[in-house]
Formats: structure tokens, C-alpha cells, sequence
């Protein structure tokens, strides 16, 4: 296993995770953009440029971008968050020349009138389905109530009105703005030549020009606020709370991830033990979620309606109960036993390295080993569990339900 | 590719299979257990699931909590399933881990406590899953599509149903787990790194005093009405489709999986292109090929804007048809490189190996080697797979619809 790194004279950087044990590789363009850098004017531009840069460029078609990567027998998609816009494709390694050109072109993309026009139906119909399956939007909602003026309270996909007014010229620009080279990174995890990839994405990207893309970074203001939305067609009653948290650059990023596992993993928690088992919902769990500036905590809720007003206060009860008490050594070690192997049975395969690698580029400008995480994870003391308890308490949350009861309150 | 596959049959007729991987750190099982929702009786909707909650409720030396607890401990990414014919118990740990872990679940399958006192706790869970199926309606209607699609009991949701989970006692649990949680017809399949003459013994020793018991298959019932619609408050409609294909024992498998290959794997693909990316009707839209036993079905889905339900039902319908007509050259090129690729792929996931595993032994009594799919997959042709379709044209639908208001179903499409 080897890091490597190269940045091109036009500053597009270029990191890889060379695995010559590996039977496949795995690569990515992380374009550093997303709901965070944009406006209300352009609202969900972002995740509707994810689509159109697979609508082909001056030298492919839409039908060309899909058969290429089809005839490689490659494994593809892109995904659009708040603050990064990611292209990927898994191939085996003999298809790495064709997949870093073709990722490299698609990057460049022509954003046509008639294509444009199609896919705005496409994502209408992609927002429309979120509306019809819980949480309804409901997530989008308490981000929004969550963030306030802050802009990671901007939703990904946008609204069915936003996307409907967006004018193609206004993607055009945003592209300009955001897909400078030295906003984005090349990141490869597998089986690599990486003298061959640097010379391909040299000749590729090596004329993007570049320019400035700045982001604004602020924390977010801790507050708490409680909203209660009908939605009568619904059978069960979720509920969704967020809490702010460690960001992607604090230390205490991993304490956050252990107290996650330990008050709401899906299995064996708190959460779990005190509302999941003994049937009073059909799920309730707690993640934590890192972002440049801030971070979240998120606890989802879903059960019947009539047990949901006591759910909150069972939830608020185990929260309130740990930033009194911490935590247990016992709770602390089955977490890490827990982590530890999922760090290692999601980095198998390329592809759960790229995800990993990237990020660690992205938002910290480093390379972690899983080695480096497996020790981080295991270094967590409860001191520093119950420090993070102190500087982000749980109990400060934005709080949102959505079902067929109306008439919720906050728990107290 | 070189591959390592063993396997063993305990004289309780429990069988292990086993591949082992010795490039990877970890080790992944799945226990196909001969307990499926097709022996439920017809007003037990659901007893298979509850028991199967049941069952982790506690097992041998450990109560429910520590039974959750030694599990999680051990780093066990755990999973549970009820499928037509079976109940599945699967997993991945650390490769260290893996036969303490077999241990716990030897206690699970020979000595589930099933608490009287859990009962109720079990039954809201499976209760609320029921009623979440309620919130997702493209779950919802390709639960439906099967159901009537397959002859009742092979169509059967596992969620159940609420008079069945309801009137389901510990008695009937505890009846259901003697009689179905038997060695016979279990299936083990264990992917990753081991020592194979240690894991063969080890099992043996876990489960050799599991009892075999006699079981019967269940009697199929008529076929009801094979178009309906299910009124739903959305957005959205949603559209299902089947219709009937080779099973993955038959000898034509691979020329009805190519042939849905081409029409919903990739973007290239013919479903994707025409529904989507030409004419921008939907977000999602997608055909499986889903098989039993002894008989397969080629389920379609796509989810849209209720005002262009029809257009899209419609033009589904014509590429189903089309597919009849056969497949070109380029598109089973494409194809073949997108099973190459996913046949090597496979080879980096234990989960992965370890359910295709016990997969195959279930429905042929051997394990194929990726070599000998590859094989298989070469020898298709645009020749083959069209003969497959000039004798198998995708016809006789089955079509759900839920949304707002009814489609238009051609006349003698059913």
C-alpha cells in the first residue's frame, strides 16, 4: 500500500492509494461544491449539474458518455452533498486509461438547451419521489430550521419551483465558478499505475483553466427549536433531530463517532435497547455527520403515531442521561470492537477506499492510512467522550416531526 | 481466476460451503435456513418473520442482551431475512471472529430461548414494519406485483399481514421454529479467510446435535386477477411489471438474464435510455430477473409523475415487446463486459461470495466457479439469447399501478 500525490500547473491535484493487490480500481473527480456554495436564485444547481455532466461534451453524446462507460464494464455513478460533488467509476485495471479520459471529458461538460430541458424533468420527478417516501422532505425542512442564515441549511436537490425557473445560463456560470482544477481532486484507490495516471490527466485536464473558488466557512450557532407538520396520508410518525457536532477538521471528529455507536447505533445501543427492542419504534438511531466548519448529529425516529410524543421524551431522557453520567468503559470498548471492524470490512474493495481517501483530501488535505483510523478510533478515551458531550450537547437540538398526528410538543 | 470452494455434508444434512479468500481480513457467513414464508399457514402472515425476530431474543448460555451484545462485540455486521423459502441469518466480522460467532448462532438455531415475556415487544416490531411498507409505495407495489404475480404461497410478502401477526401466538412461534428450523435443507455458506479442515470440524461440533426433522411443501393456489390498481395519495405513480422467465436451474438461464440484461443494466441500457434519458420520464426505472425454485419472473418498476404514468406504462410495455424482436451485437458486447468486471469484483467482498454461495448450492446442489460462469457467458451469443426470445417473447404482464388514478392497460395484455 502506497500514497502518492501530484498536483498539474493548473491545480488540479491528483492522490492515489496504490494497492498492487488489488483486483480492480476505483477513481473519482471530488469537485469541492455543492448546496453550501450556492443561492437562492440557483437553488439545487449543484446535484442538477451532477446530471448534465453525464449529457456529454463537444467530442461525445449523452449515448456515447453511457456506452463507453457500459463497455468497460465499469461501475459508475455520482453523488451531489452540501459541500462536495463526486463522479466515480470501479473498473478493472486494464480499463484505467479509457476511464480516467472519459471521467476527464465528462468533467468538461457542453450543458446543452435540449438536454437541459430533458433532465429538468428528471430531477422534478427525482424531488417528487423524496415527496411521496418518508421523511417527506422533512429532512430537508429541519436542516433548514437547523442552519438558519448559515448556508448548510440549503437543501441538495432544491425545490420543484427552483429547478423549474433555473435558466441554463445560470448552471453555465455556476460551472465556470466551481469547476476551477484547483477545486478539484483526481482521487484513485486499487490497483494503479500512477505515472500512467498523472501523464492521462495531464493530457486531459492539464488546459482546464483555472479560478478562484472560494467557499465560506462559519460555524453554525447552536439553538433549539421544535416543529410539528401533518401529513395525513402518512402511517407512521418520523421524527428527525439535529445537533451540531464535531466538523471534519476537529480532533474529536472520532469521540463523536463512538458516542454515535454508543447512544444510537442501529444495533446494541442506547437507543436501541431502551426504544427499538422493547417495540416502541421501528427504528430510532443517532449519527454523526462532518462538515467543513460544523458538524451534525442526526437522530431519525419512525414509529406508530401514538407512541411518538413518548418516544422524544425517551430519546431526550437517554441524552440528558449521558451528558449527566457519560458513558461506560464497557459501552466505549464494544463501540470501538464494533468500529473497528466495519473500518475494515468496508475498506476491501477499492471502492470503500476511494470514499475514504477522498474525503481525507478534500477536507483535511491528508492521507490516513485504515491503519491511522483503526489507531484513532482506539485511542478515544470516556474523557474525551465526555468532553465532546460538553462542547455539543445532544440535548440542544433542532427538532422536527412529520406524520398523521398533528399537535406534538416538544419533550421536556 | 483461481478459486478455493469446499464442502461438506454433516450426516444431520445440514450442508457447508466454503470458499476461501485468503486475500481479505475478514470472513462473512450466511445460514439459509428452511423457513420461509411459504410454510407460514394462510392466516399466519408473518409467523416466519416473528419467529425469526424471536429467535435473537436470547439463545443458550445468553439472554437477549447479551446474545445483541456478544454479537456486537465481536464486530458482527449482522442481517436477517425472510425470503420465499427461507430465513436467512447472515454476517461479516473480522476473520479472528468468525467461529465464535458461528457459536452464538449454533445457540440460536438449537437453543433459542423465545421468551413468553418478549412476545409483545416482537410483534409491535413486526407490526411497524408492516405499516412503514404503507409509507414506501415503490416497495409497496412491487410487493404487490409478486403476489400476483407467483401463485400464492411463492408470492407472499414476508411483512406478513396484521390478522396474521396478530393472532400469532408463542405456541404457533415455538411450533413453527421445531418443525422448519431443521439441518436438513440448512445451508451454510461461509466466504473469506479460514482454515478449511478447522472451519469443517468446528461446524460439526456446533451443530451435529441438531435434529432433522420431516418437512412438507406447500400446495400452490390459483392464480387471482393479474392487473390492478391501488389507490394512494402522491405525487407519484408507480408502475410494476412482470412477466414469466427461466428459473436459475434451467438450463436457458443465462440467455433470459442476458436478454434482461439488456433491457436494465447500465445506463446504456435499453429501459434507462428510452424512459429516462430520451424522454426524461422518470427518475428511476429498472427490470431484475428473480427466481425461485422452479420458476423465474423478470419484475419491472418505474416511479413518475402521475400525469406521465401513462406514457411511461406505455412505453415500458413497447420495449418489453421490442426485447422479443432480440438483442444486437454491441449491446450483449457491452454486457458481457459488465458481468466480466462484476465477476472479478465479486471476488474482493466475503458478503458477497458467501450468500452467492449458499445461493447456488440451494438451487442447483453445487457451486458454479466464476471461471465456469465466465464460460457460460461466453458462450452466449446474439444467436442464442434470440432463439431464448423468439420462444419466450415477453408477454402475458402482470401490472400494479398505485397512485392517484388508474392507467390505461392495453387490451390482452394480461
Amino acid at each position: 500500500m502506497e500514497f502518492l500525490e501530484h498536483t498539474l500547473a493548473n491545480g488540479l491535484e491528483i492522490v492515489a492509494e496504490c494497492n498492487s493487490e488489488a483486483r480492480s480500481t476505483a477513481l473519482g473527480f471530488f469537485v469541492k461544491t455543492g448546496s453550501r456554495d450556492e443561492s437562492d436564485a440557483i437553488a439545487g444547481v449543484s446535484h442538477f449539474l451532477e446530471h448534465m455532466v453525464f449529457k456529454g461534451t463537444p467530442t461525445r453524446s449523452a449515448d456515447d458518455v453511457n456506452r463507453e462507460f457500459d463497455e468497460m464494464g465499469a461501475h459508475y455513478n455520482a453523488f451531489t452533498s452540501e459541500e462536495k460533488t463526486v463522479y466515480y467509476a470501479a473498473v478493472l485495471p486494464e480499463y484505467l486509461p479509457p476511464a480516467v479520459e472519459l471521467l476527464a471529458d465528462i468533467m468538461r461538460p457542453s450543458l446543452r438547451d435540449d438536454d437541459f430541458n430533458t433532465e429538468k424533468q428528471v430531477i422534478i420527478e427525482e424531488i417528487r419521489m423524496y415527496e411521496d417516501q418518508p421523511p417527506f422532505g422533512a429532512d430537508d425542512r429541519c436542516k433548514a430550521l437547523h442552519f438558519g442564515q448559515h448556508p448548510l441549511a440549503r437543501s441538495v436537490l432544491g425545490t420543484v419551483e427552483s429547478i423549474t425557473n433555473l435558466p441554463v445560463d445560470a448552471m453555465r456560470e455556476y460551472f465556470q465558478r466551481r469547476y476551477s482544477p484547483g477545486n478539484i481532486a483526481l482521487v484513485a484507490a486499487g490497483q494503479i499505475d500512477f505515472d500512467q495516471l498523472v501523464a492521462i490527466a495531464d493530457r486531459a485536464c492539464g488546459a482546464w483553466q483555472p479560478v478562484k473558488a472560494p467557499r465560506a466557512i462559519m460555524p453554525a450557532d447552536p439553538a433549539s427549536h421544535f416543529a410539528c407538520e401533518v401529513r395525513d396520508t402518512a402511517t407512521q410518525e418520523y421524527v428527525i433531530q439535529l445537533a451540531n457536532g464535531p466538523s471534519a477538521t476537529d480532533k474529536d471528529r472520532f469521540a463523536a463517532k463512538l458516542l454515535a455507536t454508543i447512544l444510537g447505533d442501529d444495533t446494541g445501543s442506547r437507543l436501541y435497547w431502551e426504544i427499538v427492542d422493547p417495540g416502541h419504534a421501528e427504528s430510532a438511531s443517532l449519527s454523526h455527520h462532518d462538515y467543513h466548519g460544523t458538524g451534525l448529529y442526526g437522530t431519525y425516529l419512525a414509529c406508530s403515531p401514538e407512541n411518538t410524543q413518548e418516544n422524544m421524551q425517551r430519546v431526550l431522557d437517554i441524552y440528558r442521561e449521558a451528558e449527566g453520567d457519560g458513558c461506560t468503559p464497557e459501552e466505549l470498548d464494544q463501540a470501538k470492537n464494533k468500529i473497528n471492524a466495519r473500518v475494515v470490512l468496508s475498506s476491501e474493495r477499492p471502492r470503500g477506499r476511494l470514499f475514504n481517501v477522498g474525503a481525507n483530501w478534500t477536507y483535511r488535505h491528508e492521507y490516513r492510512s485504515v491503519k491511522d483510523d483503526l489507531d484513532a478510533v482506539e485511542r478515544v478515551t470516556l474523557a474525551d467522550i465526555g468532553r465532546v458531550l460538553a462542547r455539543y450537547p445532544l440535548t440542544t437540538n433542532t427538532t422536527m416531526a412529520i406524520g398523521p398526528i398533528g399537535g406534538l410538543q416538544a419533550p421536556k | 481466476m483461481e478459486q478455493s470452494i469446499f464442502s461438506h455434508v454433516y450426516p444431520n444434512g445440514l450442508v457447508l460451503v466454503a470458499e476461501e479468500m485468503q486475500s481479505l481480513e475478514s470472513a462473512a457467513f450466511t445460514f439459509r435456513v428452511p423457513a420461509g414464508c411459504i410454510y407460514e399457514p394462510a392466516d399466519r402472515g408473518g409467523l416466519a418473520g416473528l419467529t425469526c425476530e424471536m429467535a435473537l431474543r436470547g439463545a443458550g448460555p445468553r439472554d437477549n442482551r447479551q446474545f445483541i451484545n456478544d454479537l456486537d462485540n465481536l464486530g458482527v455486521e449482522r442481517g436477517e431475512s425472510v425470503s420465499d423459502a427461507h430465513t436467512n441469518y447472515s454476517g461479516a466480522t473480522l476473520a479472528k471472529s468468525l467461529l465464535p460467532t458461528l457459536a452464538i448462532y449454533a445457540d440460536l438455531l438449537e437453543r433459542p430461548h423465545m421468551p413468553d415475556d418478549q412476545l409483545e415487544s416482537g410483534r409491535l416490531i413486526a407490526l411497524q414494519e408492516l405499516s412503514a411498507v404503507e409509507d414506501e409505495p415503490a416497495q409497496k407495489v412491487m410487493l404487490e406485483l409478486r403476489r400476483r404475480h407467483y401463485p400464492d404461497p411463492w408470492g407472499r410478502p414476508s411483512q406478513g399481514s396484521e390478522q396474521g401477526l396478530t393472532n400469532s401466538s408463542m405456541d404457533e412461534i415455538r411450533a413453527f421454529f421445531s418443525r422448519h428450523y431443521r439441518p436438513d435443507g440448512t445451508i451454510l455458506g461461509i466466504a473469506g479467510r479460514f482454515d478449511w479442515p478447522r472451519l469443517r470440524d468446528a461446524v460439526g461440533e456446533l451443530l451435529a446435535g441438531w435434529k432433522a426433522a420431516p418437512q412438507a411443501e406447500p400446495k400452490e393456489a390459483p392464480l387471482g386477477p393479474r392487473v390492478a390498481h391501488l389507490e394512494h395519495e402522491s405525487n407519484q405513480t408507480q408502475i410494476g411489471v412482470a412477466y414469466s422467465s427461466a428459473a436459475y436451474r434451467d438450463a436457458d438461464y443465462f440467455q433470459a438474464w442476458g436478454s434482461v440484461g439488456v433491457l436494465s443494466g447500465g445506463m446504456s441500457s435499453r429501459l434507462f435510455t428510452e424512459v429516462r434519458e430520451k424522454r426524461g420520464l422518470c427518475y428511476s426505472v429498472y427490470a431484475s430477473h428473480h427466481s425461485l425454485k422452479d420458476r423465474g419472473a423478470v419484475m419491472c418498476y418505474a416511479g413518475t409523475t402521475a400525469e406521465r404514468a401513462q406514457e411511461t406504462l406505455d412505453v415500458m410495455l413497447g420495449e418489453l415487446r421490442r426485447l422479443g424482436d432480440g438483442v444486437l451485437r454491441e449491446e450483449l458486447d457491452r454486457l458481457k463486459a459488465r458481468i466480466k468486471s462484476a465477476l472479478i469484483m465479486q471476488q474482493e467482498s466475503s458478503s458477497s461470495r458467501s450468500a452467492a454461495l449458499a445461493r447456488d448450492w440451494y438451487y442447483l446442489g453445487r457451486v458454479r466457479t466464476l471461471d465456469e460462469i465466465g464460460r457460460l457467458v461466453d458462450e452466449l451469443s446474439c444467436d442464442t439469447i434470440n432463439a431464448y426470445l423468439a420462444d419466450h417473447r415477453p408477454q402475458d404482464f402482470t401490472i400494479v399501478t398505485l397512485g392517484p388514478q388508474a392507467l390505461e392497460v392495453p387490451v390482452g395484455v394480461s
